[in-house]
Formats: C-alpha cells, sequence, structure tokens
C-alpha cells in the first residue's frame, strides 16, 4: 500500500480509535487486496511503510464482498460498481479477504 | 482535408544500471531501508542485453511480431526468448545502455554530462555504426574525463552517477547549486526522456520519407517537467528533441496529461493539421527512469528477472491526407468529461460508447481496441492483474449491460476484438499509442476496417483534483483522397454563380 | 447492528479495479462517514 496512505490510516487510527474505522478497498485483483488488507491489520508485508510491523487489526472489505455490497443503495451501486462485476474475479478476492479478516481481524 | 497516420516509429534502451540507481522504487528503498534484503538481492535478477533483446513483448514493442504473433507464444515470455534477435526492426531499435550514455551525452546542452575516457572511446566507435547517428550528433560527444573526477563528482558535488555493471563510467552533475528543480536527478531523468525521444524521432524521419525539413510543429507527451524554481514546468521537451533530431522547420509545445497524453497528443496534432495550421506534426514521448523496476520488489520476491529495465519512446507523424494512409476520425472522439465521474461504466461510456453512439456505431462494430497495453508478465506478479485484459472485459461488459452483446459471448469478444498487452510499464508510453504502428499496418492491408485508440491517465496522482481522464479516438482507413468530390463542388458553384449572374442579368435590364 | 453505520471509513481505491470517488459515492446512505478516500496506480 501506498506509503502515504499507510501514514493516513495510522493517524485516523489514533484519532478515531481502530475500532470505529472500516478501511473499504477497490483493489482488482485477489492478491492485491490480500497485501492491502495484511497492511491494516497485521502490518506492511513489503516493510516499507509507516504501518510495518504495526498490528492495528483494523475492520476491512472490498467493496465488492456481500458484507459491504448489501449496505450500499441498490441503485448506486449499480450505477458506480456493478459492470465490475463481469470484470474482477470476485471470488478470488472474498477468499483472500476471509482469510486475512480470519487471521488478523480483531473487531 | 483529413489528417492521416504516415509513420509511427517505437524504440527501447535496455537500461540495467539505470534501474538500480535511478528507479524510485529503489531510490525509495534506499532512503527508507538501506540494508534491505530487496536491494541485496536486485542485481542477481537484472537481465542482459541479449535476453531483454531477444524478449517476445520487446520485440512485440518495436515490430518485429505483431500482438497476435505474441499472444500466440509460450509463456513466461522471460524464458522463452525469440532466437536469432536482431537490434534494428520495422519500427526502431532496442538499444544498449552503452551507447545510450553517449546519446544522452550528445543530448546535453549544457555541459552537464561527463563521461570517462577509455569508454568513450570505445562506445564512440560502436555509435558511429548506428545507421542514424548523423555526423552532427556525433561531434556533440565529448572526449571523455578521468576515474578521479568522475568519483568526485558522485561523491562531492551532488552528480547522478552512470554506471556500467555497478561501475561509473560517468556523470550527470547538477545544474544548479540550490535550486532542486535542477537537481541532477532532475536534470538526468530529463536527459534521459530527452534522449530516448531524440532516438524515436530519427526512426521516424528515417523511415517516414518525409523530409525533415518538412516537419512544422512537435508535441511532445511525456509525463517529465522541465524548468527551474521559476517556472517549474516550463517547458519545452518538444524543441529540445526537434533541435538535435534536426527538424530546423519545427517548432513545438509539451502536452501533459499523464498516461492520457499520447492521445490527447495525437487528437491535437490532428486537429492543427485537419484545420491547414500545419502540413506535417509530430507526436513524440522518451521514457522514464522514475518507473525503472517499479514493480522489482515483486518480481525478485518471485525469482523473476526485474522486467522492468526498458526505457521506451515513440513518435509518431500526422501529416495532411495522402489519400493512402489511414486517418483520424475527428468527429467522433472519446472523452472522459469533469461531469463523467469515477465509476468504471461511466468512464467506459465516456470514452467508448458515447463516441461510438454518435457515429452510429455499436461496440462490436469496432474490429481492434487499444486501450492500456501494458504488458501483463510484468504486473500480474505486483498483483496489478492483466490491465489490457480488464480493459477489454469492462468494454466486453458494457456491450452487454448496452444490450449490444450476450454475455456468453462476452469472451469471444475479449478475444476477437482486443490484444495481448506487450508495453513495458513507462507510464504514458502504454496508453493506447503502441498499437497505432500495427493500425497503421492492419489498416493499408485490409485486415482490419477500424480501430479504436483509448487513452487513460490517472490525474489524482499529482493531488490536484481526484478525477480521473481519458481521450479516444478512431482510425479508419483511407479511401483515397477527396478530389473529384472538391472539383464537382467548384464546378457546381461556377454553373450556380452563372445562372445568377444571367438571372440579375435578366431583372436589370441591358442598359446598364 | 449494521457493519457501516456511524463508522469512520478510509477508502483506497484501486485504478485498475474500482477507484475510491466510486466507492465514496456508495457510502451515500450507509451512515458511515468517509474521512479519507485515496485511489492507488499499479502502473
Amino acid at each position: 500500500m501506498d506509503l502515504e496512505n499507510q501514514k493516513r490510516v495510522m493517524e485516523f487510527a489514533e484519532k478515531y480509535g481502530p475500532e470505529n474505522l472500516v478501511i473499504i478497498l477497490g483493489s482488482a485483483e485477489g492478491e492485491a487486496a490480500g497485501i492491502a488488507a495484511e497492511t491494516v491489520t497485521a502490518g506492511d508485508p513489503t516493510f516499507a511503510g509507516p504501518l510495518t510491523g504495526v498490528q492495528l487489526g483494523l475492520r476491512v472489505y472490498h467493496v465488492c464482498e456481500e458484507e459491504i455490497k448489501n449496505e450500499i443503495d441498490p441503485d448506486i451501486y449499480d450505477e458506480q460498481i456493478s459492470m465490475m462485476e463481469m470484470v474482477l474475479d470476485i471470488d478470488d478476492i472474498v477468499s483472500e479477504m476471509t482469510a486475512i479478516r480470519d487471521e488478523f481481524c480483531k473487531y | 482535408m483529413k489528417s492521416v497516420i504516415t509513420w509511427a516509429s517505437y524504440v527501447l534502451v535496455h537500461t540495467p544500471d539505470m534501474v538500480i540507481a535511478n528507479g524510485s522504487t529503489q531510490t525509495t528503498e534506499r532512503i527508507v531501508n538501506p540494508g534491505s534484503e530487496y536491494l541485496q538481492q536486485l542485481p542477481k535478477h537484472i537481465r542482459s542485453y541479449e535476453s531483454a533483446l531477444s524478449y517476445p513483448p520487446n520485440r512485440c514493442y518495436i515490430g518485429d511480431i505483431t500482438p497476435a504473433e505474441l499472444g500466440a507464444m509460450e509463456q513466461p515470455y522471460y524464458e522463452n526468448g525469440i532466437e536469432n534477435a536482431e537490434r534494428f526492426s520495422k519500427f526502431g531499435e532496442i538499444m544498449p545502455q552503452d551507447e545510450f550514455y553517449l546519446l544522452i551525452q550528445a543530448c546535453d546542452s549544457f555541459d552537464l554530462v561527463f563521461l570517462e575516457e577509455n569508454f568513450v572511446k570505445t562506445t564512440k566507435e560502436k555509435l558511429s555504426k548506428h545507421p542514424l547517428m548523423r555526423e552532427d550528433i556525433l561531434n556533440r560527444i565529448k572526449d571523455g574525463t578521468s576515474k578521479e573526477e568522475i568519483e568526485r563528482f558522485i561523491n562531492e558535488e551532488h552528480a547522478e552517477g552512470l554506471y556500467i555493471k555497478g561501475e561509473a563510467v560517468g556523470f550527470v552533475k547538477r545544474a544548479h547549486d540550490v535550486d532542486t528543480n535542477l537537481s541532477a536527478h532532475i536534470m538526468l531523468e530529463n536527459l534521459v526522456s530527452k534522449a530516448s525521444s531524440v532516438l524515436s524521432l530519427l526512426h521516424t524521419m528515417d523511415k517516414s520519407g518525409v523530409d525533415p525539413s518538412e516537419i512544422e510543429y512537435v508535441i511532445e507527451c511525456s509525463e517529465e517537467a522541465c524548468g527551474d524554481m521559476n517556472q517549474r514546468g516550463g517547458g519545452n521537451f518538444a524543441k529540445a528533441e526537434a533541435e538535435i533530431a534536426g527538424l530546423l522547420n519545427a517548432t513545438g509545445s509539451d502536452l501533459r496529461g499523464f498516461c492520457a497524453a499520447p492521445a490527447h497528443a495525437m487528437v491535437t496534432a490532428a486537429s492543427l493539421v485537419k484545420a491547414g495550421t500545419f502540413k506535417h506534426v509530430i507526436v513524440t514521448a522518451g521514457g522514464s527512469t522514475a518507473k525503472l523496476g517499479m514493480n522489482g520488489k515483486d518480481h525478485v520476491k518471485k525469482g523473476l528477472p526485474v522486467l522492468e529495465d526498458m526505457v521506451a519512446g515513440f513518435s509518431i507523424l500526422v501529416s495532411r491526407d495522402d489519400g493512402v494512409n489511414p486517418y483520424i476520425d475527428l468527429e467522433h472522439i472519446g472523452r472522459h468529461t469533469v461531469g463523467t465521474g469515477s465509476s468504471p461504466q461511466a468512464v467506459t461510456s465516456s470514452l467508448v460508447l458515447h463516441p461510438l453512439q454518435s457515429a452510429n456505431l455499436r461496440i462490436p462494430d469496432i474490429d481492434k481496441y487499444a486501450a492500456e497495453m501494458q504488458n501483463p508478465e510484468i504486473t500480474k506478479p505486483a498483483g496489478a492483474g492483466d490491465v489490457p485484459l480488464a480493459n477489454f472485459k469492462m468494454i466486453g461488459a458494457l456491450a452487454v449491460k448496452e444490450g449490444q452483446l450476450e454475455r456468453k459471448e462476452l469472451n469471444s469478444f475479449i478475444e476477437k476484438h482486443g490484444m495481448q498487452g506487450w508495453a513495458p510499464t513507462q507510464g504514458h508510453i502504454p496508453s493506447g499509442v503502441p498499437y497505432v504502428g500495427f493500425a497503421r499496418e492492419a489498416l493499408l492491408s485490409g485486415e482490419i476496417k477500424n480501430a479504436m485508440i483509448v487513452g487513460k491517465g490517472s490525474l489524482f496522482l499529482g493531488r490536484l483534483t481526484n478525477l480521473f481522464d481519458g481521450i479516444s479516438f478512431m482510425m479508419l482507413p483511407n479511401k483515397g483522397l477527396e478530389e473529384e468530390k472538391q472539383f464537382d463542388d467548384k464546378k457546381l458553384r461556377l454553373m450556380l454563380a452563372d445562372a445568377l449572374r444571367k438571372f440579375a442579368q435578366s431583372l436589370g435590364g441591358e442598359g446598364e | 447492528m449494521s457493519l457501516l453505520e456511524d463508522k469512520k471509513v478510509i477508502i483506497v481505491g484501486d485504478r485498475d479495479g474500482i477507484p475510491g470517488p466510486a466507492i465514496e459515492a456508495c457510502m451515500v446512505g450507509t451512515g458511515a462517514e468517509v474521512v479519507f478516500s485515496s485511489t492507488e496506480c499499479f502502473v
């Protein structure tokens, strides 16, 4: 994850409390989603950014996962996201995200 | 009047040492994590020139094999190089790093680039055999300096080293003691961009058959900024490059728009020609040192060679109608507007669907789409997926949503209307334009009846807006000069004028 | 209780997936407050 984004995540976790934050991703691939999810839960796996070694354990979802999709106004979802369900490998994204949450999410 | 594409050149430079010394992933890592495992492992993953030369996606970029031929080849490409690959090709060449350092010096107008004396001697002999290196370009190369001087400038004077296999053979010094906009780092970046663009300009002038003196305007569309602290992006790369390339009757300017800039530049060039402002306009860009080894961490981690070791360039000549070459359809341009928004379907609608609707066409009516043509072998290990494939899927998915395609036809649509990506991840380089050369040939031979070039850009990276951007245009076959029609128009006008005159005379009587 | 209601949301979109502003538009009516939205680019 971009170093500046990691910095922001860390600042907001301090400001609002990690239990009040939800991270929503738009990654194109399961693997990239998994790495971003790992970064905000277990720490930056690439050892490059401010979240290296920081285990925030935040709630993190991809916007196409059912948990998030169910909370979005269906008309807005259709207009903004739905076409990408034909483009992205949703099953792969869901399995990567679920695995990371099961292991590292604290909330 | 139509604006036609007379020629398109594509060049690559293999720059393995620049990956380590200048790529932003590596320079950042040296600051954040100087002793990292990655920096230690990286040199073991650097490719040889021969390996880069035979690499199928590189062969495709310089026009040696077509995208279809590339798509049919065995993967991984880095293990299945093309045998007996040659340096020069139909569209351009793959230049080795040592000769490129001399070309960088030839492109230096401010005495900033210095090279070691023995290195100059041996390499100048090589470069002087280059078929396109004119005497006046070779004469710009200086005799050379000592190793001690090179070490001193790198260690004490903030110069950027130029290396061959890790050994310093030269340096680029800073152009100002205080102004960071003229630092050695930025001067090197800009000179690399300039030199790689000049190389592609030389190829275009050689192969297009147009005399360099006929070029009236150059539009440069890379992603670098040239200027000092009082005008940080002042420019003008275009004119600086035209000077070295010997385009004496040209002026020019720079056009920026992140990765979408080349497509914007093509539309601008075609408009200038169609309006009759200029007869020949060249759209050109060199490559980016910052993006070298951008995804190197993932390549090293997964045991791949570092595949982002190529600086790229291209130059496309847009000319007034010759009745033969394919033309750019300026009546139906796709634009991502401020109001479009960022949702992928809105972006794809603006860039693809809307211009087609205005031309009474449907998405499947376009034979070939070229959006972002990045080589997936570079992006997939980094978790960015197959970018061209994702673009073709988006276009196909939009056709499904619009009822122009059956859902079950999506995969065959992608296969038929898309193609395998081949371009190096050099930012603006992959965005639509790598296909222009192939599209020109396929339209000339009648293999395809139309193509759409889509440029997209990530404006948000500049932190001035959250907006996306993009522009698209169609390339169509030329059905010959419109002389016949012009003759008829003229004849008709004369007949009409004659009749009116006679009518007026009959009204006014004979007595005037 | 819903996942997003009264939560602070950070959006990390992807240029080649779903961009940040598209996700941001989806947060309307969910009861979440978007505190930061960005889009990453791997190419």
